[in-house]
């Protein structure tokens, strides 16, 4: 007996968090993307808002990570893009450095409008390096996905106002 | 989500209906026979109307979630879901959609920022450290001889972060000295961050500071400090109370909306009586505290002020103001005489909003004389349509003004910041006073010290008619100060009031919808251009339109299109204004203050102000020229007007020759 309701109880607790990530994405403009990247996460299962929010900002980070990773190889497949490739690196350097600290500390310390002004100009600076090549770029889904990360996590943010 | 409590009179049912037969054989005898299948029988229904329970609630949270949140909102404040989506989808002005639609196109020009470009931004006299970011003013204040100004300050980076407070001195508001830094993240009380803080002067003349500190858990708490030499005029040290934080975060307050105390003003009742700002779901709102000593608080049972749906109060301001009177009031004064101005800064849409009401002393509150557009409303009152946030007044004794400081961002990219190596400016100082023409709003001027940086004039009259351009050759067009009266002409006018069938275009006119200044109306837009290449592919135009209104009158509109200030994809460029009012028989007039990446305007004396950032790349240095311009269909414009050229308001780094060069002027 007692076993049961302890297996119900933690049954009705996976369901009201589940719940809780599902309800937060549903008030952003990607639903599957924001659940799929919440879900995937295991810090994702106990999150407040706060949380998801840092939770998707660490993606921007890892995200920049591999997109500057990728910037680097295509200089030397690529090199008659390096102006492009210079002014890319520039500019997701400057959301590894600059947005996501300045997104993390205001987060975390509850004046979210600084949060939401970095997590934006990430999906700015994406924006811009994409525009680079000019309708001709080998970072596109890269940049594509930077885009849509930012635009859900300014949502989350925008919870927290 | 449905509450499991609604299984609770079921599954508390200690018997099963179809156990009980009615059968009164021997009880205890019975009752322990069937003790093992009434448990058993009870943890199967149990558990069967758990699994249900279980499909219900996945089912319906499809349907559900969103409704919830909705009507969550309509029932704290009856206001239409509609709001709740739009706070969502956001009001800032920054969005990447727009620049995501232009990067796929093959013909967008590939644009870099190069050192030319950035170094052309920073400006020759707005308030602006050497370097970094900066954000919010805090505790200004006149004291021995100089103003004091204080500002929230990342000594890291030029992006908000590890705030700290800075520090600068002047004699005039205009020429500052950059001091060390005031305060510090030193104590578990504010070691994740010295935020916003106001001061306050006491009748012995000494000095209280209090300011908001983040703490090591990340609380927002009010802490208090105090200069630590009185003697000393530029108030270099300050010191922290020992028994810090005075305030914390009351029940029923979240502990991250508690936060930027205001200066306090003295109750009828001799205490000192401050205000806080905060929010409780979605209603903004004051929170009131009483003090002797700024050291032990009474937390007041009313509120100075709430307003539903304005979401969390930032750098709430609380001040009297004359009603006839065209001077600045100390922070306690009160009387018949007196009317109250209640501020506060948005979160959620970064604009400052403020109204004029009535405070009652006896129990800290205070009511709007117009609740419809009462403060945090989108259609409330603000001090500036464009860039201007978190600002702050404070009483000037030494000439008896109040004035206002204001943050103005940046509206670039953070990468155009970090290569740059700074970011944000302070509005030029303004006095505010109440319109005693029209008592309905406050006015805003440039302190009459900014004069004291206009070198060479020119002065011209002119004529303008439809569809003009006027190059104004004043030399170096990128640090001026532009006061200008214009008036349409009779005939124009007699024409569009007199025509039954034109369209009354007031109602529906905006600066924001308008589509800029080269839409041409009857009566406007006209004004000038400036920070315009001579080709004009980059120009910021700053301009009136006219445009007729219900009862044959006319609706005057006051706006700053900056769609076209730059030729860089990565900058915001709004259109900004507001409508402004005009008395009977006033000319219309402006007045703009450009300095390189800010341009301040100013229409019908200060009534609507309007400032803009803006980041030319080619209408910079010797390219940036002036323009006077008429893109009116029938009106004929004359315009009278002064330019003066800028000087740099050289505003020093800290040296103890400096302080002293300025100490002797």
């Amino acid at each position: 007996m007692k076993k049961m309701v302890v297996v119900m109880v933690m049954m009705l607790v996976m369901v009201s968090e589940a719940s809780m990530i599902e309800q937060t994405c549903k008030e952003t403009p990607d639903f599957n993307l924001c659940v799929s990247l919440l879900d995937s996460d295991p810090r994702g299962s106990s999150a407040d808002t706060s949380g998801l929010a840092l939770i998707l900002v660490d993606k921007i980070k890892g995200l920049a990570t591999k997109t500057l990773n990728e910037i680097n190889y295509l200089y030397k497949k690529r090199p008659e893009l390096k102006q492009a490739l210079d002014e890319c690196s520039r500019r997701y350097k400057t959301i590894l450095k600059a947005d996501v600290p300045e997104a993390i500390e205001a987060i975390s310390k509850g004046v979210p409008k600084f949060g939401e002004d970095g997590v934006i100009d990430a999906g700015v600076e994406a924006a811009v390096c994409e525009g680079e090549f000019k309708g001709k770029s080998p970072l596109t889904s890269l940049t594509k996905s930077m885009q849509k990360i930012s635009n859900v996590t300014r949502a989350i943010v925008r919870m927290l106002l | 989500m449905a509450s499991s409590d609604a299984l609770l009179p079921i599954s508390a049912r200690e018997e099963d209906p179809l156990l009980s037969d009615g059968s009164r054989s021997d009880p205890n005898a019975e009752t322990h026979r069937r003790r093992r299948p009434v448990k058993g029988l009870l943890a199967v229904s149990f558990g069967l109307l758990f699994i249900a329970f279980y499909v219900a609630l996945i089912a319906t949270r499809d349907g559900s979630t969103r409704s919830n949140v909705d009507d969550a909102e309509i029932k704290s404040d009856g206001t239409a879901t509609a709001t709740s989506r739009a706070r969502l989808a956001g009001v800032s002005e920054k969005s990447n959609d727009q620049l995501w639609k232009l990067s796929g196109d093959r013909n967008t020009v590939a644009f870099s920022w190069n050192n030319s470009m950035l170094s052309w931004q920073r400006t020759a006299f707005h308030f602006q450290p050497e370097q970094n970011w900066m954000n919010d003013p805090n505790g200004p204040l006149f004291y021995k001889g100089w103003y004091h100004f204080f500002y929230q300050y990342n000594p890291n980076a030029a992006v908000w972060g590890d705030i700290v407070w800075g520090h600068a001195v002047s004699k005039d508001l205009i020429h500052w000295v950059h001091l060390p830094l005031a305060m510090v993240a030193d104590q578990w009380y504010d070691a994740n961050g010295v935020w916003t803080g106001s001061a306050t002067f006491l009748e012995d003349g000494s000095i209280v500071m209090l300011y908001t500190g983040s703490t090591d858990k990340s609380v927002q708490v009010q802490n208090l400090a105090y200069p630590e030499d009185l003697n000393d005029p530029l108030l270099l040290k300050w010191v922290k109370y020992s028994g810090n934080p005075v305030l914390v975060p009351p029940p029923g307050i979240l502990p991250k909306d508690f936060r930027d105390p205001t200066t306090a003003w003295k109750t009828s009742a001799g205490k000192w009586r401050i205000t806080i700002g905060s929010k409780i779901n979605r209603t903004g709102i004051s929170l009131v505290y009483d003090t002797t000593d700024f050291k032990t608080y009474e937390k007041l049972d009313t509120l100075l002020h709430k307003v539903p749906n304005t979401g969390m109060w930032e750098c709430v301001d609380f001040y009297p103001v004359s009603k006839t009177l065209v001077k600045g009031l100390d922070t306690s004064v009160n009387g018949p005489d007196v009317k109250h101005i209640v501020k506060a800064s948005m979160d959620d849409t970064r604009i400052d909003h403020y109204a004029i009401g009535t405070y009652f002393d006896s129990n800290g509150t205070w009511i709007p004389d117009d609740p419809t557009i009462d403060v945090g409303i989108s259609t409330s009152l603000r001090y500036d349509y464009g860039k201007f946030y978190a600002s702050k007044t404070f009483y000037d004794q030494n000439k008896g003004r109040r004035i206002l400081w204001g943050w103005i961002g940046e509206s670039d990219s953070e990468s155009a910041d970090v290569q740059k190596g700074w970011s944000s400016l302070q509005g030029i100082p303004r006095t505010v006073v109440l319109d005693t023409k029209t008592g309905k709003n406050l006015v805003q001027w440039p302190v009459e010290e900014v004069k004291s940086l206009r070198l060479s004039s020119k002065k011209f009259d002119m004529e303008v008619g439809p569809g003009s351009l006027v190059h104004i050759d004043v030399g170096s067009a990128a640090q001026l100060d532009i006061e200008a009266e214009f008036e349409i002409n009779k005939e124009s006018l007699d024409k569009i009031l007199g025509d039954a069938s034109a369209t009354v275009e007031a109602e529906e006119f905006s600066c924001q919808k308008s589509g800029g200044s080269t839409v041409r109306g009857a009566l406007g837009p006209f004004g000038f251009s400036v920070l315009a290449h001579e080709s004009l592919s980059e120009q910021t135009p700053v301009y009136f339109y006219v445009a007729k209104g219900k009862d044959s009158k006319l609706k005057t509109f006051f706006c700053t299109d900056s769609s076209r200030s730059s030729f860089a994809n990565d900058v915001v460029k709004p259109v900004y204004g507001s409508s402004v009012p005009v008395l009977k028989g006033e000319k219309l007039t402006m007045r703009i203050l450009v300095d390189h990446s800010i341009v301040e305007a100013f229409g019908q004396g200060g009534r609507t102000c309007i400032t803009s950032r803006v980041y030319p790349t080619k209408a910079i240095y010797g390219a940036a020229k002036l323009f006077l311009f008429n893109n009116a269909i029938d009106a004929t414009i004359t315009a009278s007007f002064n330019v003066w050229q800028m000087n740099s308001a050289f505003i020093h780094p800290y040296s103890e020759e400096a302080v002293r060069a300025l100490s002797r002027t």
